[in-house]
């Protein structure tokens, strides 16, 4: 028998695989199709202070191996989150999952994780410095060492629960960016979140976005995304949650290789709204393939 | 939601750039005409959304142009090549609500799923009105089809080779109606709304992530808020669209 367990800041998850934040909903929409209850977690869509509508339309192109996004955070705000989708999520989902929060300001991260706070589901708080699609917030926190720092250090003061950063790839050097959450006080990092891209249409010959740019996911980023988990590994000593691209067993294998502790599925999802439990179904046979009997063993193997 | 692999039986052009396909496959997760399916092509990572035009419990039709990569792909795919679709997408057409004497209006590609709900309307004992527009006569198909489900099929072209001259809105004063169905462009569908005299089901277009509701890359802006084209729509009701 070969064991998926691992843990992720001091919880124990029953496999490593967790549906990355908007890419899942709030998880009811899947639990229709499957019981949802075989993914390790789940990173619930992003959620900010007040209500967005997010984006003008198109919000979705079409690339190579992938797909670039700028939806914009949509999402009903905390306040209905709490009063509507976590019960919703609660009834189909039995594990502790994780809460993603975005903002514009220092002060909202520390607003709505405060208030998300005392919901019991919550295991882990997944805090977005990295989001490209939003002017004036998110990734504004993510490129710069010391913003990272102090949205980390303030949400820190404000709840027990482990945070983990989630970090853009946008970035010169993300290791600066990921050193500088783990000395503020996080609990883990996770990455990457999409690179900026932009398509344009030869009939209008305008981008395709109506905002122009958007982010880059699916598997045209994975070796970008492993290289940076490679990277991160080897500058911080907390967990690292890796993601970028993944849509098969052998995926996750590869990113824990370089350093990931979990890893999160996100547009794979889309194509395939059962892509996370064919990956769990067949990590076993894929961990027997590589002779692996304990997933846990092999984080950061590539290292070695 | 099923995903199914289906085989596809035909595969044919019915009007330039326009094709017929009909697969094998499962046909029960469609519960209301103006539903979709979501078709995984080989070569291209997000999946192309296509309305249904008619389905029965082992068998799909579906009506589509060639307008990208994708649909060229689909078009030059053979009789049994097989196909992985989801299957019973969005919230279709709700007849109950149509009165006896129901007008549906289709521009262009917007025909199909209309001819599913003419027939499911025929069957609960409706009278309804066709109007079907398109650019050109030769551009024109299905006219048949709806013919043989309704003794009120008028054709509307833009150029005037066919029917009514002009937009599908020329031929709208002329008929009595108790509600609208409509399915089109954009432009046709905001002009229909102006010219409605009732109530009625419009069938929205946007670009689509996934087309089951996970990704929000398909929203728009409704009377009760934000709606997912591919989830609470693609049919909305008309008093709820922000136009």
């Amino acid at each position: 028998m070969v064991n998926t367990k691992i843990r992720l800041c001091g919880r124990e998850l029953d496999n490593p695989v967790i549906p990355a934040s908007g890419t899942f909903g709030y998880g009811y929409e899947f639990a229709e199709l499957y019981d949802i209850n075989c993914l390790g977690s789940l990173s619930f869509k992003g959620t900010t202070r007040e209500a967005r509508f997010g984006n003008p339309t198109p919000r979705i192109a079409e690339c190579s191996s992938g797909m670039l996004n700028s939806v914009g955070l949509q999402n009903p705000g905390v306040e209905a989150v709490i009063a509507e989708e976590l019960p919703k999520l609660r009834s189909c989902f039995h594990k502790p999952v994780m809460a993603n929060v975005s903002g514009f300001s220092t002060e909202d991260y520390v607003y709505t994780v405060e208030r998300l706070d005392g919901e019991d589901n919550i295991g882990w708080f997944e805090i977005n410095i990295s989001c490209p699609n939003v002017h004036g917030g998110g990734l504004a926190f993510g490129t710069d060492p010391k913003n990272a720092a102090a949205v980390t250090a303030a949400v820190r003061n404000v709840t027990a629960k482990p945070i983990i950063i989630k970090l853009s790839p946008n970035v010169t050097d993300i290791t600066a960016i990921a050193k500088a959450c783990e000395s503020a006080g996080a609990d883990g990092i996770s990455l990457i979140n999409t690179l900026v891209g932009m398509r344009i249409d030869p009939k209008t010959r305008k981008p395709i976005l109506a905002v122009g740019s958007g982010g880059l996911s699916g598997p045209a980023v994975k070796p970008v995304a492993v290289s940076m988990v490679y990277k991160v590994y080897e500058a911080v000593k907390i967990p690292i949650v890796g993601m970028g691209g993944i849509a098969t067993a052998e995926d996750v294998i590869e990113f824990m290789l370089a350093g990931a502790t979990a890893v999160e599925v996100g547009a794979a999802n889309l194509v395939d709204p059962f892509a996370c439990k064919k990956i769990i179904d067949r990590l076993p046979e894929v961990m027997r393939k590589y002779n692996i009997q304990s997933l846990e063993e092999i984080t950061g193997g590539a290292h070695r | 939601m099923k995903q199914d692999i289906c085989l596809i039986v035909r595969n044919k052009e019915i009007a330039p750039s326009v094709f017929e396909m009909i697969v094998e496959g499962d046909g029960t997760p469609i519960k209301k005409p103006g539903q979709f399916v979501n078709i995984k092509l080989d070569g291209f990572f997000l999946r192309r959304p296509i309305s249904v035009c008619d389905s029965g419990e082992k068998s799909i039709k579906l009506i589509y142009k060639i307008v990208g990569e994708g649909t060229e792909k689909l078009a030059g795919m053979k009789e049994g090549e097989r196909l992985d679709m989801l299957i019973g997408l969005g919230n279709g057409f709700d007849v109950r609500t149509s009165g006896d004497t129901p007008l549906l209006i289709g521009g262009g590609v917007g025909v199909p799923p209309l001819y599913g709900l003419c027939k499911k309307l025929v069957a609960e004992g409706k009278r309804p009105s066709v109007i079907l527009g398109f650019n050109k006569a030769d551009e024109i198909f299905y006219e048949k089809e709806f013919s043989a489900l309704s003794d009120r099929v008028i054709i509307t072209t833009v150029d005037g080779s066919k029917g009514v001259k002009g937009f599908v809105t020329a031929a709208m004063n002329d008929i009595p109606y108790s509600y609208i169905y409509t399915c089109g462009p954009k432009a046709m569908l905001s002009a229909v709304n102006s010219a409605a005299k009732t109530s009625g089901q419009f069938s929205l277009e946007e670009r689509m992530g996934c087309g089951f509701g996970a990704c929000m890359g398909c929203t728009c802006k409704t009377k009760s808020g934000a709606k997912r084209v591919c989830r609470e729509g693609p049919v909305f009701v008309r008093e709820e669209i922000e136009w």
